[in-house]
């Protein structure tokens, strides 16, 4: 509910034009003066009158930035049911955005101030967990961002990181190499992608249809090869080296941003670059304009002599190559070795941050930020014993998302020839 | 092959009927226009039974390979294979045959339990046995299967078939532990309570898509890990988590709750036969009720539905509803036949195969109900391929995916082998319209 207002608030700014009193900016008010209600008086009254200390380090110790709790719960509620009142009043239109990212702040640190009160956060620690939650999921959206803005709809990103997550740990282990395995993920990818295209593309079958049906083959064929060959050898077969950690001396030593962005792994770096260069990419290069045509209106785009066929294929072939890299992240960095279905879901979930990024690289970057956020909370809440159950935080990015496409609070689209084969006349 | 078993029948029909017809086409350049040469003429063209039948036949070989090549033993005998293809043939095809052959002695019957029970030595119920397996595997997902392709004809596509039948799971559940109720009247409730989970899931997509547009497909994907989240939180709460277990799994469905079944090894129940009822009532909802005229009208043009008087938006909303009992349906199937409680994987993939299920009988209440039957086979003799040859069940999964895709692209198979094209086959059926 909370972030989709954050993702959305842009593109409907211009048509805040006051026809209805309940316009979205009041509507967007509404909401978050609720949510501001719930966070000052139930949060409040719920919250330990103890110190939460938020820490600097990766650990209890160490500098901290403490508050007491029920005071911090009390205190951003009202934030929040502030900013909410700015909206509903229907003042700062300019800054929109800005008050209504505040009063989502102002709720969630009211939410961690009951959570952690009489405890501590470690931030970096959480910082950097979010990051690296947050790396598949980027990977896989911006691979969804490449086929879907050229018109080919990709729910097969869950295939994908599969049979890259297998790659990885097969060829990894049998080189004994990280980068090999990295290479052999995006492979991986690559294969699941080649087959969406050519059954989306040439055979003009049902995207979402082949999307799923991928699913399950990726599904189906690590599990058969995990069954044959990993689990009766797994030192032959699965046990691949894990990605080092890069540290860039002086940077690293920024106070929590320092060892989150720049105490990590290669992965990480990876996934933040390419959303700069697909951005990129998309909006001031040739192949960009050419790409957003094809999937905006194919037809006139064949007419001035782009090849519409060709280019999805590539950029499907792309996608593959990035998910497939996604994929790695599970066995090189996650865990340290392949498991039947150990995606479970994350697939969907890249997919769910592409939507709610609006198909842009910066939005599915903030969308798998936020939702690596809330699993990230989701494994600290259950750490500490929290009365908060992981499992509705983890519903958060999906909620989000009907939210989103719903437009409750401002519709996101797709683009207009997302999912329909070309037929060249 | 031996796994189309369960189509065989109606695939004979089919090319009956499609060979009765054929003088319609133009005679081919063959003199004889005997009934014969017009059955194989068409027995080769692209038809929709002919395209099934090679699509199994395709994905079989393709398993084949899969299973070769990821046997060392095997795979070793193919270094030598210019000095003495005999071993690697050999070898290779009795790994694939043994494979194959237990996955159809567990689908369909056990030649060795027949001539025990001809001899006297063995009882009648491990001769059903196998069928029995099969069926039991088929009940749940013709329901979810029956779910996608009802509402495929209405044009919408619900890949929440899955979440749908996890939340008829739960709710049919509960309604197994917690209602103190008589048998028979027990068991109702169950399953009316399985139905309405399921509708209830359904409602979600099908207004959203009537009132805000949103896309179906986009909701209903994320409906289903919020089912999964949900079930796996549910389960571990006082009142739903079985006493004195530290595991998920929930209290064990009341037997009154239960759906009846054989007894013994034959563990087919009531599940199957409420499967053939639910399939004979989708055909008459869709072929002769006025909402099934309604959704059909809608599925092929909702604007032309729309200016002729027919509500779009309540069509829609009533669709998801319809096909979200249903999937529930199959989900108290699947927890009140077999499973018994829940756990967080009790609905299987039922909810995904149904999908597969529907493509695969194309959208037809009496296909579905054979697909369904066919993956039910490839699921119970992948259970004994698995335990008699060391086969992974998840072979079968990759079975099932690639008919499907076969099914799909109709015309790889046509290319594969050079059908002929076929004058209506109702292949290529793409649905396509993003979102």
């Amino acid at each position: 509910m909370t972030g989709v207002s954050t993702a959305t608030a842009e593109q409907s700014a211009p048509t805040a034009a006051p026809v209805r009193f309940w316009d979205r900016q009041r509507r967007l008010g509404v909401g978050l003066v609720l949510i501001g209600l719930v966070a000052t008086i139930l949060f409040g009254a719920l919250a330990a009158a103890e110190t939460a200390r938020f820490t600097l380090s990766e650990d209890a110790e160490g500098a901290a930035l403490s508050i007491n709790g029920q005071l911090g719960a009390i205190l951003f509620g009202v934030v929040a049911l502030a900013a909410g009142g700015l909206l509903l009043a229907g003042l700062l239109r300019a800054y929109q955005t800005l008050v209504l990212s505040l009063g989502i702040l102002a709720f969630v640190l009211s939410f961690l101030c009951w959570q952690v009160a009489g405890k501590f956060l470690p931030l970096v620690d959480t910082a950097s967990g979010t990051l690296e939650l947050a790396v598949p999921l980027i990977l896989g959206a911006l691979a969804g961002v490449l086929g879907e803005r050229s018109g080919v709809v990709n729910v097969a990103i869950e295939g994908q990181f599969l049979m890259g997550a297998f790659g990885a740990a097969l060829v990894g282990t049998m080189a004994t190499s990280v980068w090999a395995g990295v290479i052999s993920a995006a492979v991986g990818g690559v294969l699941i992608a080649a087959i969406l295209a050519v059954l989306a593309i040439r055979y003009l079958v049902d995207q979402v249809v082949v999307g799923i049906v991928l699913n399950l083959l990726a599904l189906g064929v690590t599990g058969f090869l995990y069954e044959r060959l990993m689990q009766p050898d797994a030192q032959a077969y699965n046990q691949p080296p894990k990605m080092p950690e890069w540290r860039i001396p002086g940077l690293a030593d920024i106070p929590v941003v320092g060892p989150v962005l720049f105490h990590t792994n290669g992965l990480v770096w990876l996934a933040l670059i390419l959303v700069f260069v697909v951005h990129f990419g998309l909006t001031r290069t040739r192949w960009g304009l050419r790409t957003r045509a094809v999937g905006e209106h194919p037809t006139a785009a064949d007419t001035v002599g782009v090849r519409v066929r060709g280019l999805r294929y590539l950029n499907v072939l792309l996608g593959g190559v990035i998910a497939g890299a996604g994929g790695a992240y599970f066995t090189l960095v996650a865990t340290g070795s392949f498991n039947k279905n150990m995606t479970s879901g994350a697939g969907f979930i890249a997919l769910a941050a592409l939507i709610f990024g609006r198909w842009t690289p910066f939005g599915a970057l903030g969308a798998a930020l936020f939702f690596g956020f809330a699993q990230k909370l989701a494994t600290y809440l259950s750490a500490v014993g929290s009365p908060v159950p992981s499992q509705f935080l983890n519903m958060l990015p999906y909620l989000a998302t009907i939210v989103a496409v719903a437009g409750l609070v401002g519709r996101v689209r797709a683009p207009a020839a997302d999912g329909q084969p070309y037929i060249k006349s | 092959m031996t796994t189309d078993g369960p189509v065989g029948a109606p695939q004979k029909e089919a090319d009956e009927t499609a060979a009765e017809t054929a003088p319609a086409e133009k005679p081919e350049e063959r003199g004889e226009d005997s009934f014969l040469s017009h059955f194989l003429q068409n027995l080769w063209a692209a038809n929709t039974v002919t395209v099934t039948v090679l699509s199994v036949v395709l994905a079989l070989v393709i398993g084949a390979v899969l299973i070769i090549v990821s046997d060392p033993a095997v795979l070793k005998t193919f270094e030598y294979l210019t000095a003495r293809p005999s071993d690697a043939l050999t070898a290779s095809w009795d790994l694939v045959s043994t494979a194959y052959g237990d996955l159809f002695k567990g689908a369909i019957v056990d030649p060795a339990t027949v001539t025990a029970w001809a001899n006297g030595t063995g009882g009648w119920r491990p001769v059903f046995a196998p069928i029995s397996e099969t069926l039991t595997y088929a009940a749940p997902l013709v329901f979810t299967g029956l779910s996608v392709a009802l509402a495929f004809r209405g044009g919408l596509f619900n890949i929440g078939g899955q979440g749908q039948a996890v939340v008829g799971t739960i709710t049919a559940a509960m309604a197994g532990f917690l209602l103190p109720l008589p048998p028979v009247i027990h068991l109702i409730a169950a399953l009316l309570a399985g139905l309405l989970g399921g509708a209830l899931w359904g409602f979600v997509p099908g207004i959203l898509k009537a009132r805000t547009g949103a896309h179906e497909v986009i909701v209903t994907i994320m409906l289903n890990y919020t089912a999964n989240l949900f079930l796996s939180w549910l389960i571990l709460q006082k009142g739903i988590q079985q006493p004195g277990r530290s595991d998920a799994i929930s209290k064990t469905v009341d037997s009154s709750a239960q759906l009846p079944s054989f007894g013994g090894e034959v563990r087919a129940n009531l599940g199957i036969i409420l499967a053939v009822l639910a399939t004979a009532g989708v055909a008459w909802l869709l072929n002769r009720s006025a909402f099934g005229f309604e959704l059909r009208a809608v599925g092929h043009n909702p604007a032309a539905s729309r200016t002729a008087g027919i509500s779009v938006a309540r069509t829609y909303t009533m669709l998801m509803v319809v096909a979200g009992g249903l999937a529930g349906l199959g989900g108290a199937t699947q927890v009140l036949g077999t499973a018994h409680a829940l756990t967080t994987q009790v609905a299987g993939n039922i909810g995904f195969d149904g999908l597969l299920v529907a493509l695969l009988g194309r959208n037809r209440p009496w296909g579905t109900l054979l697909a369904a039957i066919l993956f039910g086979a490839l699921r119970a003799g992948g259970n004994r391929m698995q335990s008699f040859s060391g086969i992974s069940l998840e072979l079968v999964t990759v079975l099932q995916a690639l008919i499907v895709i076969f099914i799909a692209a109709p015309a790889l198979v046509k290319a594969t082998f050079h059908l002929r094209a076929a004058r209506s086959a109702r292949l290529g059926a793409s649905m396509a319209k993003g979102w």
